[in-house]
């Protein structure tokens, strides 16, 4: 299958999104190392992948201390995998004294230390630790061939961890084929996760992103899945990303986590640097722009009903 | 007449009039300079209009939340921000419900409700509001929302105190420079504690700021009775006789999900 470019170059009709406020700011804390080598990675994250690196503690209170004087809202980390990074516990102590955090992981490396710690960590601050835990089907035989061999097991062995210390993690699943319908996948995974112990399961269901790994996979976007300026009439520009947020990596602050591997979306070295407009020129934006908030937690509110 | 210095403020009726009643009782009876509503008035319980007297006679100046913007304008939906199936699913029985029982004179005074009050009370700045200063329907909940960040709201939109609801749970944060946000909680259904009272909340200025939480009983089980008779969801009801939450569940933060039951 041919593949589809990841942008127009310079598209000068793409939307001018303005940052309204940075709510949200994201930490590639883990670069692009993973334990993992799912096949449908939007920024094909694996072991080997070491594109982007990891973020330091220091780095990690500097740019929090930055984002005290810009009034953030919620603090996320994703990678690859966060857990890979041996200093994240110790950043996520850290985060919890400014504000809300949440960590994006595969929940295959918890070791109980760690999280006894995080949990102290949050019982101390008046904000919440969440984790949100990805797993791609409901059994071994959905989940495995796209996340890998034993990964299905060894994720449920890591939310029956998190459960047993007290935590309520979300399980983030992806939408990986077109035709599925979101309440059946719901109630596919509320019946697997009490199966596992965890009584009142949490879930976040996301749409596919066609970057990465997935383009090989499945397919990358097509001609007409781009965002005009036509679109934007009555459209609340809130719902996007990049309205929002930005992402702190090792090589720079970029416009959005999804954008990583798209040089034109570094916008500056610190975060005072990169609160510019960015035009939705990118594919993935289709996506940002159909679903909406795609990131964020329900509690952010951030999406319209 | 003097400048106020006392209020009591609440948020999120939820059609519950017999919590309304109570409250407003409760109110005269401690002595208050003015009432205020935050809006969102029907949802949840039964007999919507029956809120809209209480109000008037009280003279409660109302803002308007998402939920009286959506019945006001009948829109397509509430506008809660609910991203659970599950969820959206009692949202809309609610919601299918409320717009049907709600009188055209009630939807068009809704319609015209402002969506933010300033007052001065003492030396303070008010700003009040539904959800936050910037958006009806966000959703500032206590251990999602940083100090820094409400600073920043503060220093933006020129408040000294800041008071808003919408989350259904009650909180109070110090800022630097004696400035402070309030989330005065509802009235229209119990907190998710396990106890069935609700709350309101009275602001004081004199001349230091204070904030007291009040608890309100009410017949809980007369509005059961009711919700019932109409044939609400039974899992509402539940909320009501338990103290607490059933639905809507997904938007609420680890923190405050752990606190309750389901």
């Amino acid at each position: 299958m041919p593949m589809t470019p990841l942008r127009f170059a310079n598209d000068p009709s793409a939307p001018l999104v303005h940052l309204a406020h940075l709510d949200h700011l994201w930490f590639q804390v883990a670069g692009t190392l993973c334990n993992l080598e799912c096949r449908h990675c939007f920024i094909s994250c694996s072991p080997r992948n070491r594109s982007f690196g990891f973020l330091s503690l220091e780095t990690v209170r500097r740019v929090l201390d930055e984002s005290v004087r810009l009034g953030v809202k919620e603090y996320y980390f994703t990678g690859g995998e966060p857990f890979l990074n041996r200093d994240m516990v110790a950043i996520l102590e850290l985060t919890l004294r400014y504000g809300p955090a949440t960590v994006l992981t595969n929940g295959t490396l918890f070791k109980d230390e760690w999280l006894e710690r995080l949990r102290r960590a949050e019982e101390a601050s008046p904000y919440s630790l969440e984790f949100r835990v990805s797993i791609d089907g409901f059994t071994a035989e959905q989940n495995d061939p796209i996340r890998g061999d034993g990964a299905f097991a060894r994720a449920l062995h890591g939310v029956r961890q998190l459960v047993a210390h007290g935590f309520l993690p979300i399980i983030t699943v992806v939408r990986t084929r077109d035709d599925q319908d979101d309440a059946e996948l719901v109630r596919g995974f509320v019946e697997l996760l009490r199966a596992n112990g965890y009584d009142r399961p949490r879930l976040k269901v996301l749409p596919i992103l066609r970057l990465g790994a997935e383009a090989e996979r499945c397919r990358g976007y097509r001609e007409e899945e781009r965002v005009t300026p036509e679109m934007m009439d009555g459209y609340d520009t809130g719902q996007l990303l990049c309205s929002h947020s930005r992402i702190v990596t090792d090589r720079g602050v970029y416009v959005c986590p999804i954008l990583i591997e798209a040089p034109d979306a570094r916008l500056g070295d610190t975060l005072a640097e990169a609160l510019t407009p960015y035009p939705l020129r990118h594919r993935a934006c289709y996506t940002c722009y159909q679903y909406g908030a795609l990131c964020a937690n329900a509690s952010s509110g951030q999406r319209h009903a | 007449m003097p400048e106020p210095t006392r209020i009591a403020v609440f948020g999120g009726v939820y059609s519950n009039y017999l919590a309304l009643q109570a409250a407003l009782h409760d109110m005269r009876r401690r002595g208050v300079d003015a009432v205020y509503c935050l809006g969102d008035l029907g949802a949840f319980g039964p007999h919507p209009d029956r809120v809209f007297p209480l109000l008037r006679e009280q003279g409660v100046q109302c803002i308007q939340g998402n939920y009286d913007n959506s019945i006001g304008n009948e829109l397509a939906d509430c506008q809660c921000g609910y991203t659970d199936p599950r969820d959206n699913h009692f949202a809309r029985l609610s919601y299918q419900y409320t717009l049907a029982h709600t009188s055209l004179v009630n939807r068009a005074w809704m319609r015209q409700l402002p969506g933010q009050l300033r007052l001065r009370l003492g030396r303070y700045r008010l700003l009040l509001c539904h959800g936050s200063p910037r958006k009806m329907n966000e959703f500032l909940w206590e251990s999602t929302t940083p100090t820094h960040f409400l600073e920043y709201l503060a220093e933006v939109h020129q408040a000294d105190v800041i008071l808003a609801t919408h989350t259904g749970i009650k909180w109070h944060r110090r800022l630097s420079g004696d400035r402070h946000f309030v989330n005065v909680g509802v009235l229209g259904r119990p907190e998710n504690d396990g106890r069935t009272n609700v709350w309101y909340t009275i602001v004081t200025a004199r001349p230091d700021f204070h904030v007291e939480f009040v608890p309100v009983e009410y017949d809980h089980h007369r509005l059961a009775a009711e919700m019932r008779a109409e044939r609400l969801p039974e899992e509402f009801v539940q909320t009501v006789l338990t103290g607490w939450w059933t639905t809507c569940l997904e938007v609420l933060p680890a923190k405050e999900r752990r606190r309750g039951r389901y």
